[in-house]
């Protein structure tokens, strides 16, 4: 008897639907544009694609080795939650060295898995709901989709060509509000390959100042800055407090798969951060960091040959795309160049599909990386020298057919 | 190393106008500058690395380690110079360590090679002693791993 009247009770439950589970900011948010052409590369046989955004280069030996070495003698335990204690100093010290950057690695240093936890934890650590973000674009496809899911509002800025795609002082002063309280700077930036070099930098130090702004700063390809040296907003006078660095060892070390990044700041932010990531993460996977701490102490020589190789590649692949008619503006850092196809009478996104079907070459749609990437693409030169030659040559055949 | 150098060391088949783009040179400067270091004899020859294990035929290799008695007047110049004359010789290095002269040699066969020794080098005058190590497999020459390795897979696009 007490059966039936249970079973009665449930009669009104609305058939399932998964879907009326999920958040709804998640529901919203629309799919990432490279999801799209990742699949569509993916059918295609003997596609040469520059469209990866990470190293061709495998970890250096010693590097892997060092890690393997760690599992032998049994390294398999948590960490510190905020990193080991020597790759935080390991850390502190080269940004000491390189930059000057005086860091205390026992509470102004986090160390994160991979920059993309790091981006997460500082827009989660430092927005209210409905702040706000400028977000200079174009630019690497996480920022907006991160500082919604902590609740804020991005702002993003357009970024244009004949800036060489530095992001403008009038730019983000128009985009502030009595809201937003960070500014996201990703320099050399991916997509775009694009620096900004110290008084680029100093520009906009007034603008942070006068609105009272933290500056989150993606160094994440801090090092391939080709011949010149990386400037950091928090090298600027007076802006070290004000900026949370971003950095990791995935793109200069060749590490992406390990995920280690680290974030650098005020003891106040980076305490913030480290409070999220001890309850979300715990700590970064403990081999990485045994690895990314070989990597730190005996590195350098092999950081810098492929730095070196990069460095060739984009000579040879930025002076092939304006030869075949691809005007490019001269990319100074990461391993992107970024073409413009303005005169072909196609969207990017049209201009990468057709290359892709007609010639078999995979290049990325700038639009993917905001709406001022409309009209250019996205091409990663970090892939083998043949490959760019062929590629080029494949570009030019495609181009003669428009 | 000087940076056209560096290219030509990996890669003797770039040709100037290849080297001119990865520098962001001219090819005529290239090609004078290659040019000058062929003269100065800085480049010496252009080879091609070959895995013979791949190859049918037979081919061996062998290191030599040679004990020198210096006489008057004649240093270890002299008997290098006249072991490296021989076409089975491939180079010819003084080192550090237990020996003087350590010589790669190659040939048809480990007989060829043994007959090479016993008759051309071991009565050379000076030469105190050898012996004779046949390379068994080659793993890695020129800066080239030889052993065939799957390729490490990258996703073909990401962000």
């Amino acid at each position: 008897m007490k059966k039936q009247t249970k079973k009665q009770s449930l009669k009104n439950v609305p058939p399932w639907d998964a879907k009326r589970h999920i958040n709804q900011s998640v529901r919203d948010m629309p799919p990432s544009g490279i999801r799209k052409f990742f699949d569509l590369v993916n059918e295609m046989k003997g596609a040469i694609s520059l469209g990866v955004g990470e190293p061709d280069f495998v970890t250096p030996w010693h590097v892997r080795e060092a890690c393997i070495y760690s599992l032998e003698l049994g390294s398999t335990h948590y960490t510190s939650n905020k990193g080991m204690p020597e790759l935080r100093e390991a850390i502190c010290q080269e940004a000491k060295r390189d930059k000057g950057l005086e860091y205390d690695s026992s509470e102004e240093i986090l160390i994160t898995t991979g920059v993309s936890e790091g981006v997460d934890l500082a827009f989660r650590a430092t927005l209210n709901p409905g702040e706000e973000a400028v977000v200079p674009e174009p630019c690497y496809v996480a920022y907006t989709p991160d500082i919604i899911l902590a609740g804020g509002v991005p702002r993003t800025v357009p970024t244009h060509l004949e800036n060489e795609f530095r992001v403008q002082r009038e730019d983000i002063a128009r985009a502030v509000t009595g809201k937003t309280r960070s500014l996201l700077l990703s320099y050399p930036n991916n997509p775009t390959g694009a620096i900004m070099t110290r008084p680029d930098l100093e520009d906009l130090a007034d603008v942070v100042m006068e609105n009272d702004l933290i500056v989150i700063s993606d160094e994440v390809y801090g090092e391939l800055s080709y011949n010149r040296d990386h400037t950091s907003f928090a090298q600027l006078e007076g802006m070290k407090e004000r900026t949370i660095i971003l950095g990791g060892l995935s793109k200069s070390h060749a590490m992406t798969g390990w995920r280690i990044g680290y974030a650098l700041g005020d003891p106040a932010l980076i305490g913030a951060m480290t409070k999220i990531h001890q309850y979300t993460m715990l700590c970064a996977p403990t081999m990485a960091q045994v690895a990314a701490l070989e990597a730190m102490q005996a590195g350098k020589e092999e950081m810098l040959q492929m730095r070196h190789e990069y460095n060739l590649r984009r000579r040879l692949f930025v002076s092939g795309l304006n030869r075949i008619g691809l005007d490019c503006f001269e990319p100074k850092g990461a391993f992107y160049a970024f073409p413009s196809i303005e005169g072909f009478g196609l969207s990017s996104e049209e201009f990468a599909e057709r290359l892709l079907h007609e010639q078999k070459v995979a290049v990325v749609p700038g639009n993917v990386f905001g709406e001022s990437g409309e009209g250019f693409l996205r091409c990663s030169y970090a892939t083998s020298r043949e490959e760019l030659i062929e590629a080029l040559d494949r570009m030019e055949t495609f181009i003669k057919s428009l | 190393m000087h940076e056209i150098l560096q290219i030509l060391y990996e890669n003797a088949k770039a040709t100037p106008s290849e080297i001119a783009a990865l520098l962001g040179r001219s090819e005529e400067e290239v090609a004078e500058k290659i040019k000058e270091m062929e003269d100065a004899g800085i480049i010496r020859k252009y080879i091609t690395l070959i895995n013979w294990e791949k190859l049918d035929q037979s081919v061996v290799f062998a290191v030599l380690e040679l004990k020198v008695a210096l006489q008057r007047k004649r240093g270890y110049d002299a008997v290098a110079e006249r072991i490296a004359r021989f076409s089975e010789v491939e180079s010819v290095r003084l080192v550090s360590g237990g020996h003087d002269l350590s010589v790669t040699v190659r040939g048809k066969s480990m007989k060829d090679i043994a007959y090479f020794v016993a008759e051309k080098i071991a009565p050379l005058e000076g030469i105190q002693s050898t012996c004779t190590h046949f390379i068994l497999k080659s793993y890695k020459e020129h800066g080239a791993i030889l052993t065939d390795q799957p390729k490490p897979e990258r996703l073909v696009i990401t962000p």
